[in-house]
C-alpha cells in the first residue's frame, strides 16, 4: 500500500517538474517520464493494456511529436533565453506551494461518496470489451484516426505559393 | 482513495500551466497534463467498481483520440510559428474575442 | 439501419480517397447526393429504416442504436441542410482543386462525427463522435492558414480541449454512480440516488463542459474568433451546425434522457441562457465586422434554445428543437450571404459598405429573409419557434425570463435592421460601384434556404400539435 502511494507522490512530482523545468526540451521529456509513471500506477492497479497503451503512444509518440515541433522552432536566441529564464520563475513559484497545501488538505478531507455496486461481476476482457461489444466506438476511433490523417496532410504541408 | 488526491493534484497542476505559460507547446503540455489527471480517474473509477475491461476500453480510446488532438493542435502550432517566428502565446492575442 | 447515416459518408471517403483516376472529381457530387439523402431519410417511416439495427451487416458490425427519435431526427436534418450549403460555398469560395477535395472529405467525416453523436444511445460513444466533430472542425478553421484563422483554431482546440477533459472526468463519475455507460442504464441508476455528492459533481462537470462546447456566456469566448475568422464554408457549417450539435444538442439529450430537470440545473440553464441572449444580442450590435455580427448573434439565438430547455416542459423542449432547426437555417442563410458579400467585396467591414441590394440584389433579399426570421418577424418560420419558447417559459412561471427573451427579440431585430442598413441598403460605397451579384455557388443555397425559411413559417401552425406531441416520448423516455 505504501508503494502506491509513493507512485502517486512521484507521479505529481513527476508532473511539477515538467511544467515548472526551464527549457521545453525538458518539459517534453518530463511529459514522457509522467505518462511513464502514470503506466505503473496502471499496472499496480490492474490496467495493463490501459498501461501499455499509455507507455507506448503517451510517452512515446506524443513527446516524440512535441520534440519534433520544438527541434523545428528553435526560435530563441541565447539571450533571449536567459532572459525567459529569469521572469519564469515568478510566474511560476506558486505552483508547488499550492500543490503541497492542497495536498495536505485532501489526506484530511473524508467525503463519503455513494458508490453503486457495479452493475453485474462480468469479468469479460478489455479486448473483447471493444471488439464485441463496444465495436461502435472502434468505428468511431478509425474514423477520428481519418480525421488526424487529413488534419496532417492539410496542415502539416508548405504552402507552394507564399502567404 | 489516494489517487484521487492525485487526480484533482494533477488537475491542478495542468490548469496552472495553461495559464501561467507563456510558451504555445507548454500550454499543450498542460492540456496533456489534464488528459492524464482524467485518465487516472477513469481507471481509479474502474478499480473501484470492479470494472476494469470498461475503464481499460475507454482509457485505450481516449489515448487515441488524444493523439489525434495533440497532431492537429501540433500542427496549427507549427502553422502560427511560420507567421510570427515565435511561439510566444501572446502573439495571438490579436483577435477580441 | 441507422447505422449507415455514420457508414456512408465514412466509406465515401475511402473510395474518394483510392488512386483511381477520376475518382476525386466526384467528391462534390457525392457529398450534396449524401446530404440530399440524409435530409429525405428523416421522413421515412419508423419501420423501415429506424428500427433497432441489431447484428445489422451479417454478423460483423454489431452497433447498438436505437431508432432515433425526433430530437435526433430534427438534428439528423439539420446537418444534411447544413452540409449541403456548405459544400456549394466550398466550391464557390475555394479556388484550388487539391484544397476543394480535401475540404469536402474534412466535412464528409465531420457530417459522420455529427451523425454519430445525434444517434448515439451510450454516453461514451457520445463522446469518441464529439470529437470526431470537433477535430474536424479544428481543422476546417484552421484550413488557410492564415494568422486570424489559426489563432481562432488555437483558441477552440484549447478551450474544447478542457470541455474534453470535464467531460471525461464527468463520465468517469457516472461509471462509479451508475456501472455503465449506457443512457438508459444511467438513467435508471440516477433515478433512485438523486441528491448524491458525486452524481451533482458528476452533473455539473457536463454542464460545464456543455456551455464550453455549446459558446454559451460566460465560455464564449472562443465563438467570435473562430466562426469569423474561419475559410466563409466552414464558418457555414460551424455556426449552422456543429456548434449546436456539439455544444446544444448533447446538453439536451443528457438532460432528457439521463440527468433528468431538476430545479437547480433549471434554474442554471434559465441564468445562463437569458445572459447569453442579452448580452449576445447588445454585443452584437457594436461589431463592424459582417462575420462577428453573425457570431455574437448566434451566442444571442443558442441562449434563446437554452432558455427553452430551461423550461423543463415538452413545450419547452419541442420549441428548444424548432429553434435548433431554424437557427441552422436562418443562420447558414446569413452565412452563405457574407461569403458572397466577401467574395465579391474582398472586404467584411460594414463600415465601408452600403447599397449592396441594388448590385447583389440575390444575396441582399435572401439575407432580409434570414434576417427576419432570426427576430422572430412572422410569418417567417423564426417566429414560431421563439413564441413556443416565450410561452414555454410563461406557463412553466418564469414570467421574467419571458419577458426577458422578449426584449431580447427587440434587441435580435436592432442589430439586424442595422445589418442590412449599413450592408444592403443605404447609399452605395463608390468603391464599390461595379460589384456584380456573386456566382452560382453562393446564390442558390442562399436561394434554397430562403425558401425554405419562407415555406416552413407558413406551413408550421399546421405540422405544430403534431411536432410538439412527439417530444413527449423524448421526455418520458
Amino acid at each position: 500500500m505504501s508503494l502506491d502511494i509513493f507512485i502517486l507522490v512521484l507521479l505529481v512530482l513527476a508532473a511539477l517538474w515538467t511544467v515548472m523545468t526551464r527549457s521545453l526540451l525538458r518539459s517534453a521529456i518530463g511529459l514522457a517520464l509522467t505518462s511513464a509513471i502514470l503506466t505503473i500506477v496502471m499496472f499496480r492497479m490492474g490496467a495493463p493494456l490501459a498501461g501499455v497503451f499509455e507507455l507506448s503512444v503517451c510517452a512515446g509518440l506524443i513527446p516524440v511529436l512535441f520534440i519534433s515541433v520544438i527541434s523545428l522552432t528553435q526560435p530563441l536566441t541565447y539571450k533571449e533565453i536567459v532572459e525567459h529564464m529569469k521572469v519564469r520563475l515568478k510566474r511560476f513559484w506558486a505552483l508547488p506551494l499550492i500543490v503541497i497545501i492542497l495536498g495536505i488538505a485532501f489526506v484530511f478531507v473524508n467525503a463519503k461518496f455513494k458508490v453503486n455496486a457495479p452493475l453485474a461481476a462480468n469479468q469479460i476482457d478489455a479486448r473483447s470489451l471493444l471488439w464485441h461489444l463496444r465495436q461502435f466506438d472502434l468505428l468511431g476511433q478509425i474514423i477520428i484516426l481519418f480525421s488526424g490523417v487529413f488534419g496532417v496532410v492539410v496542415l502539416f504541408k508548405e504552402r507552394k505559393k507564399s502567404g | 482513495m489516494v489517487s484521487a488526491i492525485s487526480v484533482v493534484l494533477l488537475f491542478v497542476i495542468g490548469i496552472y500551466c495553461i495559464l501561467a505559460t507563456h510558451n504555445l507547446i507548454r500550454v499543450l503540455i498542460g492540456l496533456e497534463i489534464l488528459i492524464k489527471a482524467v485518465t487516472l480517474l477513469l481507471i481509479t473509477a474502474g478499480f473501484i467498481d470492479l470494472n476494469m475491461a470498461l475503464a481499460q476500453g475507454l482509457v485505450i480510446t481516449i489515448i487515441v483520440i488524444e493523439v489525434v488532438i495533440m497532431t492537429v493542435a501540433a500542427g496549427v502550432v507549427l502553422g502560427i510559428h511560420r507567421h510570427y517566428n515565435s511561439l510566444d502565446v501572446r502573439n495571438i492575442r490579436k483577435l477580441k474575442g | 439501419m441507422s447505422a449507415l447515416l455514420i457508414l456512408v459518408p465514412f466509406f465515401s471517403v475511402l473510395i474518394l480517397n483510392l488512386p483511381l483516376k477520376g475518382i476525386r472529381r466526384l467528391a462534390f457530387g457525392t457529398a450534396i447526393v449524401l446530404s440530399l439523402l440524409q435530409m429525405a431519410s428523416v421522413f421515412i417511416p419508423d419501420s423501415i429504416l429506424w428500427k433497432a439495427a441489431q447484428g445489422a451487416f451479417g454478423g460483423i458490425f454489431n452497433f447498438e442504436l436505437q431508432g432515433a427519435d425526433i430530437l435526433s431526427k430534427v438534428v439528423l436534418f439539420c446537418i444534411g441542410m447544413a452540409s449541403f450549403s456548405a459544400l456549394f460555398v466550398t466550391r464557390g469560395i475555394l479556388k484550388d482543386s487539391e484544397d476543394k477535395f480535401n475540404f469536402i472529405n474534412i466535412i464528409l467525416l465531420a457530417i459522420a462525427g455529427m451523425n454519430g453523436v445525434a444517434l448515439a444511445r451510450d454516453i461514451f460513444s457520445l463522446y469518441i463522435f464529439l470529437e470526431i466533430t470537433a477535430v474536424s472542425s479544428f481543422i476546417l478553421i484552421a484550413f488557410n492558414k492564415d494568422v486570424l484563422g489559426l489563432e481562432g483554431a488555437f483558441k477552440y482546440i484549447l478551450l474544447s480541449g478542457v470541455a474534453t477533459v470535464l467531460m471525461i472526468a464527468g463520465i468517469a463519475l457516472l461509471i462509479l454512480a451508475a456501472g455503465s455507460t449506457n443512457f438508459a442504464l444511467i438513467h435508471y441508476a440516477l433515478a433512485n440516488h438523486n441528491k448524491d455528492l458525486l452524481i451533482s459533481l458528476a452533473i455539473g462537470l457536463f454542464i460545464v463542459a456543455l456551455f464550453i462546447k455549446s459558446g454559451l456566456m460566460p465560455f464564449h469566448g472562443w465563438v467570435p474568433d473562430a466562426y469569423a475568422s474561419a475559410p466563409a464554408p466552414a464558418s457555414v457549417i460551424l455556426a449552422g451546425i456543429i456548434t449546436k450539435v456539439a455544444g446544444v444538442y448533447v446538453l439536451i439529450r443528457i438532460l432528457v434522457s439521463v440527468v433528468g430537470f431538476s430545479p437547480q440545473i433549471r434554474s442554471i440553464l434559465l441564468f445562463a441562457g437569458a445572459l447569453s441572449a442579452i448580452l449576445g444580442a447588445i454585443a452584437a450590435l457594436t461589431q463592424s465586422d459582417f462575420k462577428r455580427m453573425l457570431s455574437y448573434s448566434s451566442i444571442s439565438q443558442v441562449g434563446y434554445i437554452i432558455l427553452g430547455v430551461g423550461s423543463g416542459s415538452i413545450l419547452g423542449v419541442a420549441g428548444a428543437a424548432l429553434h435548433i432547426f431554424n437557427h441552422a437555417a436562418f443562420k447558414s442563410l446569413l452565412f452563405v450571404n457574407s461569403a458572397a458579400v466577401e467574395s465579391q467585396l474582398g472586404s467584411r467591414d460594414m463600415d465601408k459598405m452600403g447599397g449592396l441590394a441594388k448590385q447583389m440584389p440575390i444575396t441582399g433579399w435572401t439575407s432580409v429573409i434570414g434576417s427576419l426570421s432570426c427576430a422572430g418577424i412572422p410569418p417567417l418560420a423564426g417566429f414560431w419557434s421563439k413564441l413556443i419558447i416565450v410561452i414555454a417559459l410563461w406557463l412553466a412561471g418564469y414570467k421574467t425570463y419571458a419577458v426577458i427573451a422578449v426584449l431580447g427579440s427587440v434587441l435580435t431585430l436592432a442589430y439586424f435592421l442595422s445589418l442590412q442598413r449599413r450592408v444592403f441598403f443605404g447609399k452605395l460605397n463608390e468603391e464599390f460601384k461595379n460589384i456584380k451579384e456573386a456566382g452560382f455557388n453562393l446564390t442558390f443555397p442562399a436561394v434554397m434556404l430562403a425558401a425554405l425559411i419562407v415555406v416552413l413559417g407558413i406551413l408550421t401552425p399546421f405540422i405544430l400539435s403534431k411536432f410538439i406531441l412527439s417530444f413527449s416520448s423524448v421526455l418520458g423516455g
